[in-house]
């Protein structure tokens, strides 16, 4: 490892643990469609334990942007550092919880859970022992051995939360991993996530279709604008105290205040999108 | 739910029963056109001679040796016909360039009907069992190639990219991904390829051999032995009936993380 002397482009005082710049993503056609341009010229910066929500209409762009975050796909233009380093391959610093199905069909829960551990080397009892712990921080004592199919869509992401977390990343980044859940066990989901992140103040890039999700988790929420060439319309500094109590907030007046200024520049983009997909 | 199919099933015990009676009324037919001699006995044989056959190889356990032969050419062509075709299967389906160049030739060799290799095997590996294996695998190679390609290609590309952001490595991406998606596809395609091991020894073995079932077959055949050929073909047939039933065992073993169509349980 070379010391990252070079400063990154937006650096502040302290280097962002993920900072996109100048991001643009074209898809190319295929079977003789139009190229579509996903997200243009989008620069967004994460600072070391900053929890960062985006917001935006269906189909705008936000997984593609987490996928550039994450390494798994090469924007067409624009760079990517993490902690001040170019980003080349797959992003080692980050976990990434994805939005679709990602568990292995063939892995118990508890397999699934310690994969992570298991590409690494560890030991096979002391992963199954942090795997069964894990298991039980996320309400699943007692599923170690099921295979995913046997498993709700809201434990499945529970287990994929876990597999993540076990490998205790410095950068969390989320796709819609809550919207599966009851909000009982959703907002129980986001306590823990927050009582996590504030203990060992992980960066955290947090996609939510739920502007209230959003408001209630995050320092800062990002607005994409509608596709195609989304980009970010607006960031809202959210400075609620800490800690929150994520069903507790809501009630606040500066939480209404926050979601009706917000509200007001996503709706009409939901609007567009939704004309668009309609299309 | 289960009422749905409920009404038009039968229960197990009657399925059976009625199973038991329509083998015994094809025998009885089969009996009593060969004796009112409506079909020629020479060419059509007679149940009772063949069952009398049958009770003599395995009272005098003179069939014994013969179906050891046939099932460990069986065994033989599966076993290496399955790791050949995984082996070239994820070779194949992982490398781009190789799979353009081989891909005709993969056609062209699957097209070819390669019972007619047996003369050539036997040329090359004698009459022993090694030619019989050769043309069992060459059977069983291209259906594990095959569901071992599709599996390969059908793995999830999200399942993937999260091993990948867990940290696997190009082997263990192949070892924890590609390898489990694969053989789940080979499993699922067992009933067939042990079937076509079985198809290639007993071919094999008819075509020219010292020993196996299908040499006692051949061996009857050119003595106008008729009930001889029906009771080896009938062995046969139970052989590969008991070979499909340890495949579905072990197959409901291997593959319990599958999710199967309703599994819920009746109380
Ligand atoms: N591989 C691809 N090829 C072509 N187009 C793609 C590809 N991936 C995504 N797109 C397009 O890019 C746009 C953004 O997709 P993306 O998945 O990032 O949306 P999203 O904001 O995550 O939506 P949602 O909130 O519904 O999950 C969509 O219009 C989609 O059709
Ligand atoms: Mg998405």
């Amino acid at each position: 490892m070379t010391a990252a002397t070079a400063s990154a482009p937006g650096a502040g005082v302290a280097l962002p643990a993920l900072a996109l710049d100048g991001v643009t993503c074209t898809f190319a056609a295929r079977g003789g469609g139009e190229r579509y341009t996903a997200v243009r010229d989008v620069t967004l910066a994460i600072a070391p334990g900053e929890f960062v929500s985006v917001v935006g209409p269906t189909g705008c762009g936000k997984s593609t942007l987490l996928n550039v975050g994450a390494g798994l796909l090469v924007p067409s233009a624009g760079t990517v550092h993490v902690d001040g380093e170019p980003l080349s391959g797959i992003n080692r610093r980050a976990g990434y919880m994805f939005q679709a199905e990602a568990l292995m069909p063939w892995r118990s829960a508890l397999a699934n859970v310690v994969a992570g551990l298991e590409f690494r080397g560890t030991p096979r009892d002391e992963a199954a022992a942090r795997g069964r712990d894990w298991l039980a921080r996320v309400g699943l004592a007692g599923f170690e051995d099921r295979y995913p199919h046997q498993l709700s869509g809201g434990m499945r992401k529970r287990v994929a939360l876990a597999q993540m977390l076990i490998l205790d990343p410095d950068i969390l980044l989320m796709d819609e991993p809550f919207s599966a859940l009851d909000i009982q066990t959703r907002q129980l989901m986001e306590n823990e996530l927050l009582e996590l992140w504030s203990a060992n103040r992980k960066s955290v890039l947090f996609i939510t279709h739920d502007l209230e999700e959003a408001i209630s988790l995050s320092d800062r929420v990002v607005v994409l604008s509608a596709g195609p060439a989304t980009r970010p319309l607006g960031e809202f500094t959210i400075d609620l105290p800490r800690p929150r109590d994520v069903a507790e907030i809501r009630m606040t007046p500066r939480f209404v205040e926050l979601h009706e200024a917000i509200w007001g520049v996503l709706r009409a983009e939901v609007l567009k999108g939704y004309a668009q997909s309609k299309r | 739910m289960r009422k749905a199919s409920g009404d038009a099933r039968l229960s197990r015990g009657t399925l059976v029963l009625l199973q038991a009676v329509l083998v015994a009324v094809l025998f009885g037919l089969w009996w009593l056109a060969t004796t009112e001699k409506w079909l020629d006995p020479f060419f059509f044989g007679q149940p009772l001679k063949v069952v009398q056959v049958i009770v003599d190889w395995f009272v005098s356990g003179k069939i014994w040796p013969h179906l050891a032969i046939t099932l460990w050419e069986t065994v033989l062509a599966f076993i290496i016909g399955s790791v050949l075709g995984l082996g070239v299967g994820l070779w194949l389906a992982l490398s781009p360039i190789s799979s353009a160049l081989a891909e005709p030739y993969i056609t062209a060799a699957n097209a070819m009907p390669r019972v007619i290799l047996a003369p050539i095997f036997a040329v090359w590996f004698g009459l022993g069992v090694l030619s019989k294996v050769a043309l069992g695998v060459t059977l069983v190679f291209f259906i594990v190639f095959f569901n071992v390609y599709q599996g390969v290609k059908e793995v999830s590309p999200v399942v993937l990219a999260n091993a990948r952001m867990l940290g696997a490595s190009r082997g263990q991406l192949l070892r924890h991904i590609y390898l489990p998606s694969a053989t789940s596809w080979v499993f699922s395609s067992l009933h067939t390829s042990v079937g076509m091991a079985f198809v290639g020894a007993v071919v094999g073995e008819y075509l020219g051999s010292a020993k196996g079932v299908g040499y006692l077959i051949l061996q009857a055949e050119g003595t106008f032995d008729i009930n001889t050929v029906f009771a080896g073909i009938l062995v046969l047939t139970a052989f590969a009936l008991l070979l499909d039933f340890v495949v579905t065992r072990v197959e409901a073993r291997l593959l319990v993380w599958r999710p199967r169509a309703a599994e819920t349980e009746a109380l």
